[in-house]
């Protein structure tokens, strides 16, 4: 029921921030979803969208910060230099 | 799929796994409070890459598990004695209300319709002025924003053939109820990301002051749920409590304001009944006197019978965590997806359900 799923905007239309809508692609898979939540969503954003509303945009250098904090975990590996960086 | 196939990389588990099993040195009892972390977690076998001595137990976050009998009850008499056409999300169907479920009501006649999201609802209602619609609103802090937007949609357009039947539930409380419990032995918790992404980190921050337990905010991917657990272990070694944000690419301490505010201006926090857990204080939603006239008990005159549950089920013990799904006599043999005694059973985000999907082999 909170599963939401994170897809990519390919055209926004409206105006109005309420009533902006977007079709975002699902690795391919396009569905019409409200950005009544996220008024500040773009063209190219990915954006978790749960049932027909996206909630959030995703946060791309967040992203990558918890990527590279697990290489670095990786790399480290040894006994106490677990970076849990932030 | 982007922000999805990086997030399940076996190579990125690894050392996820390995510094758990350093850093922990005392055995941790920790609850993943959403369902779908705990599909998560027993679809990747994530557990199995915990360190003996972390206990991860299965916590309420089910809202089709939680919404209780009597709701069902009044969703079914809705469809069959009122004959109107009610909306709901498909995992509601199969569960067992105290006279059948909606799938059987369906069968015996009734207009239920499968829908992905409550505009469907809305559209529905739109489009036929002469039908009685009613959205049937399940879900957590994630959800309320859509049926908010949906309910405050009708009011500007003035439909009068929509209404809602709410069972909408907020999980702060249910933290707490776990938490007060005299025999609770949870230590720290992984906070349901996509309900922060919505609600924000407050309610939690307040949890952690009050009872000083951990809370890392934790997404659904087998990386994520890893590191929620690594995170929580750490402050748990360490002795602190804090909350956490290990969802930071989806989660804002704020939350989404915009959906807040949309939820804001059509529900407030009321008491209300969990399944299997009991009446819990600002436990769920109700709609603001000024959308009042969209609430379907009021407008339909329901009755609020209290419904007994089926027998043999441990939905309460399951939901909080004191269980696990095949400790109970039913599980697989009396109780399962085609035939549930219960909603952990049926629901997607079930407990019950994940086990007897992918752990049948080893309940």
């Amino acid at each position: 029921m909170c599963l939401a799923v994170p897809g990519k905007i390919i055209s926004i239309s409206g105006e109005e921030p309420l009533s902006r809508s977007a079709r975002v692609s699902f690795g391919g898979a396009v569905r019409e979803v409200s950005l009544a939540c996220v008024p500040e969503a773009k063209l190219g954003d990915y954006v978790l969208v749960h049932v027909g509303f996206a909630i959030a945009r995703l946060d791309e250098a967040e992203a990558a910060r918890t990527l590279a904090a697990i290489e670095e975990l990786a790399a480290a590996g040894r006994p106490g230099t677990d970076a849990l960086p932030r | 799929m982007r922000y999805l196939d990086e997030f399940r990389e076996r190579a990125a588990l690894e050392p996820l796994a390995a510094a758990l099993a350093r850093q922990t040195t005392r055995p941790w009892t920790l609850m993943e409070v959403c369902g779908g972390q705990t599909h998560s977690i027993v679809r990747f076998g994530l557990d199995a890459l915990l360190p003996d001595r972390i206990a991860l137990v299965h916590g309420p976050g089910c809202p089709v598990c939680v919404t209780p009998a009597a709701r069902l009850d009044q969703a079914i008499a809705l469809a069959l004695e009122h004959a109107v056409t009610v909306c709901s999300f498909g995992d509601m169907l199969r569960v067992p209300g105290s006279r059948g479920d909606l799938f059987a009501a369906k069968a015996a006649g009734g207009d239920i319709r499968i829908v992905y999201s409550p505009l469907e609802a809305l559209a529905l209602a739109r489009a036929e002025p002469a039908r009685e619609v009613v959205f049937f609103a399940v879900g957590f802090e994630t959800t309320a924003p859509a049926t908010a937007f949906a309910v405050r949609e009708a009011a500007r357009e003035g439909l009068a053939n929509f209404s809602v039947l709410v069972a909408h539930v907020r999980v702060p409380p249910a933290i707490e109820a776990i938490l007060g419990a005299p025999d609770n032995r949870v230590q720290g918790f992984l906070a349901p990301g996509h309900v922060c992404t919505v609600a924000g980190i407050a309610e939690y921050e307040a949890i952690v002051r009050r009872h000083r337990v951990p809370i890392v905010v934790t997404g659904f991917e087998p990386v994520d749920l890893l590191q929620g657990v690594l995170a929580c272990v750490r402050q748990l070694e360490a002795g602190r409590a804090e909350v956490e944000n290990r969802y930071a690419r989806a989660v804002r301490a704020e939350g989404n304001r915009h959906a807040q505010a949309l939820v804001e201006e059509v529900f407030r926090a009321v008491p209300s009944p969990w399944r299997g857990i009991g009446e819990l204080e600002a436990g769920g939603l109700g709609l603001r006197e000024a959308y009042a006239r969209f609430d379907a008990r009021a407008k339909f005159a329901l009755a609020e019978a209290p419904a007994p549950e089926a027998g043999e089920c441990r939905v309460g013990l399951v939901l909080q965590g004191r269980i696990r799904p095949a400790e109970c006599p039913a599980f697989g043999v009396r109780c399962t997806p085609e035939h549930p005694l219960g909603a952990p059973m049926v629901s997607s985000e079930g407990a019950c359900a994940a086990y007897y999907r992918y752990r049948r082999e080893a309940a």
